[in-house]
């Protein structure tokens, strides 16, 4: 059985106006015990509407008005928020993006990993600081307790997002959706931080779910690619298949934007990058989502909307040129 | 040809005071020095902590120098009053990494536009309204546009706005400083294709501020690598990557995420 279970997932956000902006229509997906997903998606894609989503964490004006997410067998969208205080930061917890947001600036870092054990454990204090310390360890190795002594302006931007990790795992989670975690970091230290990931998944068969707008990120990382477009799913499949034969047009787009030149020599230097044209502010009401900004498009992607198809084995893929 | 900017021995030091104890000094740019010449894109490499931001304030002079010289079309500008910063501002433009934070919220994209204009004191306003409506189409951005603010726009259309802005007085410098890290990739793309082109049809000079190097590997023409202040590598771009000399740009190219990598897995750590 898979750890966690997407089914049909829409979420839409009323605006002051009271229009509303469907974020997300209709996305589904599995992830297995000890597996990353890389969750693919630019600005409004639906990505963070996803993360934010699976643990009922969403905004005010967010809703979400159809699906399920099966967690360990059990809906979290039906359960009542007793039972959901319990499963988040807990069994799925959650990395944002900006680790100096997330960290309170005149609390030690030891105390603000100790606080999430606090919150979710009967242990007494002595059973909960060694937890902590264990963790600081496995992060930190050698400059464990300096680091949980320190404030976070004093720790560099990679140690500030291994505190956040170190909060993440210290529960021992299931799960851990991490929304563009090293969007604010040093290339170096962006390297290291997805070090950290694999040693984890190892070490605690953590499944994980990396959204980024990143793909050459999950190169290497990640063991399965999901592409969101407009609030659904693209593509999914082994991250193998999909960043190296890319079947939906928009990936097959997007991976053509980005430069490539340290590989291919500098032949292409200066030259105008094949950019996707427009942008997804505005998406079509019926029929494919793309099609506006597609290259490859038939009469038919402007009436009809397709359905998520196998393409190969575990791959599937939503474009009617795909469609046997 | 006369190189358009030229940076000599170029050191700031900035003072720093704790609550208590003594203060210390950080210096954030040691003897930096190199010429840029005119149409063509120096890439600045290195990563947080490397002075590449304080590089790009001393010249854009939002900063001065502690020491060291900075020439602009032949003219020192590193110590000038301000009211002759004045006259070489508006040729030296900077462009940020987050326009959310360099892009006054509360105005429209005319309002935005426009203020360049009448700091210079250039124009009519009906000139300006004119001017403001060419630049929004020189850089792609639709007439309708004016009308909205800052923070009703996607990033690459606040991006395309900050450029307008800055092209505004017609430039022959541009600062990139990380203008393009805050994008989504495919927006990366067409921001790059749009600075691109204006250097080709305008003849602008780029300094171009990035920790990316595949994007500083398509986008310049000569690229330096800065390490704790100081330029630690600087040649052509396909020497500079192909053939590195220096520990510092053989860690930044490792580091690149590459999708080639998809079958080789990222070693644990």
């Amino acid at each position: 059985m898979p750890v966690l279970e997407i089914q049909n997932l829409h979420v839409a956000y009323s605006s002051r106006e009271g229009t509303e902006l469907q974020a997300l229509a209709g996305a589904g997906f599995a992830l297995q015990q000890g597996e990353i997903l890389g969750v693919l998606g630019e600005s409004g894609s639906g990505k963070s509407t996803l993360a934010a989503a699976l643990v009922k964490l969403l905004p005010p004006s967010g809703r979400i008005t159809k699906g399920a997410v099966l967690f360990e067998g059990q809906d979290l969208l039906q359960a009542n928020s007793e039972e959901l205080r319990r499963v988040r930061g807990a069994r799925i917890a959650t990395i944002f993006q900006e680790p100096s947001l997330a960290l309170h600036p005149t609390m030690r870092v030891g105390k603000q990993v100790h606080q999430v054990l606090a919150a979710h454990s009967a242990a007494g204090n002595g059973a909960l600081r060694e937890l902590t310390q264990e963790t600081f360890s496995m992060l930190f190795s050698g400059d464990a307790d300096r680091v949980a002594k320190s404030y976070p302006h004093q720790l560099s931007g990679g140690q500030r997002q291994r505190v956040l990790i170190a909060q993440a795992i210290v529960c021992h989670p299931s799960v851990i959706i991490a929304d563009e975690p090293t969007a604010s970091l040093d290339p170096t230290t962006q390297m290291e931080i997805l070090g950290v990931f694999r040693t984890l998944q190892r070490k605690l068969a953590l499944a994980m779910i990396f959204i980024t707008h990143n793909p050459a990120l999950l190169a290497g990382f990640a063991d399965r690619v999901l592409v969101l477009y407009g609030g659904r799913v693209v593509e999914c499949g082994p991250a193998e298949a999909v960043l190296a034969s890319p079947q939906h047009p928009y990936t097959r787009a997007l991976f053509k934007s980005i430069p490539a030149n340290l590989e291919q020599g500098t032949n292409a230097r200066k030259m105008k990058l094949p950019a996707i044209p427009g942008d997804a502010s505005s998406l079509p009401q019926e029929g494919c989502s793309f099609e506006p900004r597609c290259t490859e498009r038939m009469d038919t992607c402007r009436e009809r909307r397709p359905a998520l198809v196998n393409f190969a084995a575990a791959h599937t893929v939503s474009c009617f040129r795909c469609e046997k | 040809m006369q190189p358009l900017i030229k940076v000599e021995n170029l050191c700031k030091r900035y003072a720093r005071r704790s609550l208590l104890g003594a203060g210390e000094e950080l210096l954030a740019l040691d003897r930096v020095s190199f010429t840029i010449l005119p149409g063509t894109t120096l890439a600045i490499v290195g990563e947080s902590g490397s002075g590449k931001s304080t590089l790009a304030l001393c010249l854009a002079c939002l900063e001065h120098p502690t020491s060291g010289g900075i020439w602009f079309a032949e003219k020192e500008i590193a110590n000038l009053s301000e009211n002759e910063l004045r006259k070489c501002r508006p040729q030296i433009q900077l462009i940020f990494q987050d326009p959310a934070n360099s892009l006054n919220p509360r105005w429209n994209a005319l309002e935005i536009l426009l203020e360049p204009l009448a700091v210079q004191n250039k124009s009519t306003r009906a000139e300006m309204k004119h001017r403001a409506s060419f630049l929004l189409e020189r850089v792609g951005l639709s007439p309708e546009i004016l009308k909205r603010s800052a923070n009703e726009l996607s990033g690459g259309q606040r991006q395309r706005l900050a450029i307008a802005r800055a092209l505004a007085l017609e430039p022959k410098l541009l600062i990139l400083d990380e203008a393009l890290s805050a994008l989504d990739c495919s927006v990366q793309a067409q921001i790059a294709n749009l600075l691109l082109e204006l250097q080709s049809s305008l003849g602008m000079t780029y300094l171009f501020i990035t920790h990316d190097l595949a994007m500083a590997a398509h986008f310049a023409d000569e690229i330096a690598v800065m390490n704790r202040g100081r330029i630690v590598e600087h040649g052509p771009a396909q020497k500079v990557l192909q053939q590195p000399g220096n520990e510092t740009t053989r860690q930044l190219l490792a580091a690149i995420p590459r999708m080639s990598n998809a079958t080789l897995p990222v070693p644990e750590r």
